[in-house]
């Protein structure tokens, strides 16, 4: 016993060599980091020569590691420092610049300005509002189209269910721009929609669907109606069939077999697609665009005005900020009940 | 069995009959509605490549011309927008790639510390709102005074691309036997070998379909394109300006090719796979 701890012992301790290597990654990333902060370099060499510098001395500070998960942090290292330098830092950019103050021609500086939220929730606190509307109703019309097409597929789809599903994915091969404007032509005021709709009483005599709240939600909901019926196809896909057929055979009514065995089943796919949903619908600004007018700008047309037109960056900083936020707290219970394991399964 | 057989033959049955026929056709022609109202915009966009449109704007039909489709190169910047395009598609899908099949290995072959962390930092940028990831950043690139044009839309569809090839990839690896390692390893294939000869080639297609998905993403991406995109004009933001002072009919042309040529693909994908499975 006493030689095996002498074993662990020896290969815990490390090398001269091991120390050199430690060191010379620590430095290495360090001088890295402090050159993102404040160097001399201009443009793109400004951000590609550190993570170049960070991404060497992480690598060779793993090396120092005597163990096999060293190989592991090898391979996690570009994608990693990627994901860290462009989407962790610049959330923290972005909470930085929501309290600045100053004006675009004076300059920006930090100043704890609490008042740039303020300013975001009374002054645009409407545009918040109908984008959760918006993005809400889009969501439940497409549980409504996608759950019975997905049904259809997964059950009565048969040799053509692969067929089907590419059918379901194929309108996405049209530029995303290209399908929005083409509602702009399905919904045109003399066109065949209205004609229809107003016969039935739905819309005035002179009444429109274009430059309307109505519009906004169509485009919405076609765009994003895949990402609501591919995981519920998959959901439904794996229940296993003598399920349904046990309750069938229990006096269950097609109905009571549905309510009580396959929803419950495909539910976890019915909270994906509405995740799927309703995250892109609540932060889209192309729909309400190009198909509505300034009374149907969603929260994305503000925040994009903001940060590309107005350069109102602490005020466009503060509604992106709010908007992630209010995103976090729709998906955490999510995330809470799935694990980390699952997320990106 | 039987004793379903006979339930399904007791007097009751009837009217739960009636009920049956009634719903699954219900469901058919509920469910192939929706197909054709999904394929409506297409024929739309596809359509109205063969406007014969007079005036800015084309979204009223005024009569069947080729001239769209003979003059499809005649706008000047369509096209080149389009080229940016690929090039910005293919940059990132490859970078992306290789990135993310990294990641995959590492989350699939090792276990390691900072797992749920890397979990989480990947399930972010999906869980993300486009205009958020966008807005965000080009927060970073203004403070670091880094003009905005190409290199910036790269950097920005690297950043969400990587997410959806971990994703793709990892679905392909944890599918895969380990015992075919462990026997090239036997064979003192050192680790690299191994990789190359074995465990690469069994990912491949994983990986192509990753790279594939990428490509598709970037290609169509707009709202974090518009955000970094400086001076460049990638093809969705070309229709974003031409939307304002109309969109000329050739746009049009080279969206229903686009579709052409990408839905073949997939189709044809789906009929050698059904004949494959009907060979063995």
């Amino acid at each position: 016993m006493a030689d095996v701890g002498h074993a662990v012992a020896q290969t815990r301790r490390m090398t001269a060599r091991q120390w050199g290597l430690l060191i010379v990654g620590v430095v290495i990333t360090v001088l890295g980091v402090t050159m993102i902060t404040g160097s001399a370099l201009s443009g793109l060499a400004r951000l590609v020569i550190p993570i170049v510098l960070i991404g060497t001395g992480m690598a060779i500070t793993v090396a120092a590691i005597r163990s096999r998960t060293r190989v592991a942090y090898w391979l996690l290292i570009p994608g990693g420092l990627w994901l860290i330098i462009f989407y962790v830092i610049p959330m923290t950019q972005l909470a930085r610049t929501s309290l600045e103050e100053g004006t675009f021609q004076t300059g920006f500086e930090f100043a704890w300005r609490w008042d740039n939220f303020a300013e975001a929730f009374t002054t645009f606190g409407g545009q918040f509002f109908r984008s959760l509307l918006y993005g809400g109703v889009a969501t439940i019309i497409a549980i409504a189209i996608g759950y019975p097409l997905a049904y259809f597929i997964a059950f009565r789809g048969g040799r053509y269910k692969n067929l089907l599903l590419v059918m379901v994915l194929m309108p996405f091969l049209v530029p995303f721009l290209l399908r929005t404007l083409a509602w702009k032509v399905i919904l045109a005021d003399d066109g065949f929609v209205v004609g229809v709709f107003q016969t039935l009483g739905l819309v005035e005599e002179n009444g429109r669907l274009l430059a309307t709240g109505i519009a906004v939600v169509a485009g919405i909901t076609y765009n994003f109606l895949a990402f609501m019926t591919l995981p519920i196809y998959v959901s439904l896909e794996k229940i296993d069939h003598s399920l349904v057929e046990a309750a069938n055979d229990l006096y269950a009514s097609p109905m009571v077999a549905f309510r009580k065995v396959t929803w419950p089943l495909s539910r976890p796919g019915v909270v994906a697609g509405t995740l799927l949903t309703l995250i892109p619908a609540a932060g889209d600004y192309v729909n309400a665009q190009l198909l509505g007018t300034p009374q149907q700008f969603m929260i994305g047309n503000v925040i994009q005005s903001r940060f590309l037109v107005v350069l109102d960056y602490p005020v466009a900083s503060a509604l992106s900020l709010t908007l992630m936020v209010a995103v976090l707290l729709i998906i955490i219970p999510y995330v809470r009940a799935t694990g980390t394991e699952e997320l990106v399964a | 069995m039987a004793v379903a057989e006979v339930l399904r033959q007791n007097p009751s049955a009837p009217r739960r009959r009636l009920g049956k026929f009634v719903k699954r056709h219900l469901l058919t022609v509920y469910a192939m509605a929706v197909l054709a109202y999904l394929f409506i915009p297409v024929a739309v966009v596809i359509l109205f490549s063969f406007n014969n449109n007079q005036g800015r704007f084309n979204f009223t039909w005024q009569g069947f011309t080729l001239r769209s489709w003979r003059n499809a190169f005649d706008v000047p910047g369509l096209f080149e927008s389009l080229l940016v395009s690929l090039r910005i598609a293919f940059l990132s899908a490859l970078v992306a790639t290789v990135l993310g099949t990294l990641i995959a290995l590492a989350l699939v072959r090792y276990s390691f510390r900072f797992r749920g962390t890397t979990n989480i930092l990947l399930f972010l940028p999906i869980a993300t709102p486009e205009v958020v990831l966008g807005s965000s950043v080009l927060a970073l690139f203004i403070t670091l005074n880094v003009a905005t044009g190409f290199a910036t839309i790269v950097i920005a569809h690297i950043l969400f691309n990587i997410s959806y090839v971990v994703v793709t990839v990892k679905a392909r690896l944890s599918g895969f036997d380990r015992h075919l390692e462990e026997a090239a390893m036997d064979l003192y294939a050192d680790e690299w070998t191994t990789f190359r000869k074995v465990t690469l080639p069994m990912i491949m297609p994983g990986v192509f379909a990753a790279f594939l998905l990428g490509f598709a993403l970037s290609f169509d991406d707009f709202i974090i394109t518009n955000f970094n995109s400086g001076q460049t004009v990638t093809f969705p933001l070309f229709i974003w300006g031409a939307a304002r002072v109309g969109v000329p009919p050739q746009v049009n042309v080279f969206g229903t090719a686009i579709f052409v040529i990408t839905a073949s693909i997939m189709l044809l994908s789906v009929f050698l796979q059904r004949s494959r499975r009907t060979q063995f």
